[in-house]
């Protein structure tokens, strides 16, 4: 197994790291809304049905399919982020989709506002930022 | 509402699955060139993807019932196998600070989703 994704190269340069987590950032705003659709549609994915069943459900949602779309548009930012850069650091960067998902619910589903959502939001962009500094 | 034991384990199954996912992607990604043929003929990136999508159908599965708060942090449960993924696979530094980065994210996770209650 190690040989087969051994590190190629070591290419961890300040600029690329920005870069790869510049791409990161970027892929979030688009997995946000991502989430908020796939959610939404997986509430009409019908309960207490087989696997198949559900799967069928799945395929055939199209809002549900809209939302892999702009997951995959994410996913593939996510990849180039990860041509460089630390896996261990990249990866938990993902978690600031949750902060974009609570910021449009506020302000385009109207939802309120609370303290735990604003410490919340405070610890996973603090965590972010203790992420970003710890690299080599 | 109840969260059965069926959907943290099939969340939990899925955040697994998922961290090697981020693994196969990661080395897929390294070998990367901006070329379609680099791109269709680099199988990492072909078993990322669907290892990745077998991760989400769990994840699909287990969030149909249950509580989000006690869920959703499970599908960051990810962020830690891939933390030592990183380290036995990629020969990254498992740091004080990663540690503590991924305790906040962790902590804000829970919090937001007892915030959505």
């Amino acid at each position: 197994m190690s040989t087969v994704i051994a590190n190629p190269s070591e290419t961890h340069t300040p600029q690329r790291k920005l870069r790869s987590m510049l791409l990161v950032f970027i892929s979030t705003l688009f997995g946000a809304p991502a989430s908020i659709i796939i959610k939404s549609a997986a509430n009409h994915v019908p309960q207490h049905v087989n696997w198949f069943a559900a799967l069928i459900a799945m395929a055939t949602n199209l809002p549900l399919v809209a939302g892999y779309s702009l997951l995959g548009v994410s996913f593939f930012l996510m990849t180039l982020a990860l041509k460089d850069g630390e896996l261990s650091i990249l990866y938990p960067v993902i978690a600031l989709t949750q902060v974009w998902v609570t910021i449009l619910s506020v302000w385009i589903f109207h939802d309120s506002m609370n303290p735990y959502k604003i410490v919340g939001v405070g610890a996973v962009v603090l965590g972010v930022g203790v992420l970003g500094r710890s690299g080599k | 509402m109840e969260t059965p034991v069926e959907s943290m384990a099939m969340v939990l199954f899925g955040s697994f699955i998922g961290s090697f996912a981020t693994v196969f992607l990661k080395s897929g990604a390294q070998r990367l060139e901006l070329n379609v043929r680099s791109v269709v003929t680099n199988w990492r990136l072909g078993m990322g993807v669907v290892v990745f999508g077998l991760s989400s159908f769990f994840f699909v599965l287990g969030l149909r019932e249950g509580q989000l708060s006690i869920l959703y942090p499970m599908v960051a449960a990810g962020y830690i196998f891939t933390l030592f993924w990183s380290r036995l696979f990629f020969g990254e530094a498992l740091t004080k600070g990663k540690f503590a980065g991924i305790g906040l994210i962790l902590a804000g996770l829970i919090l937001l989703q007892f915030g959505n209650k």
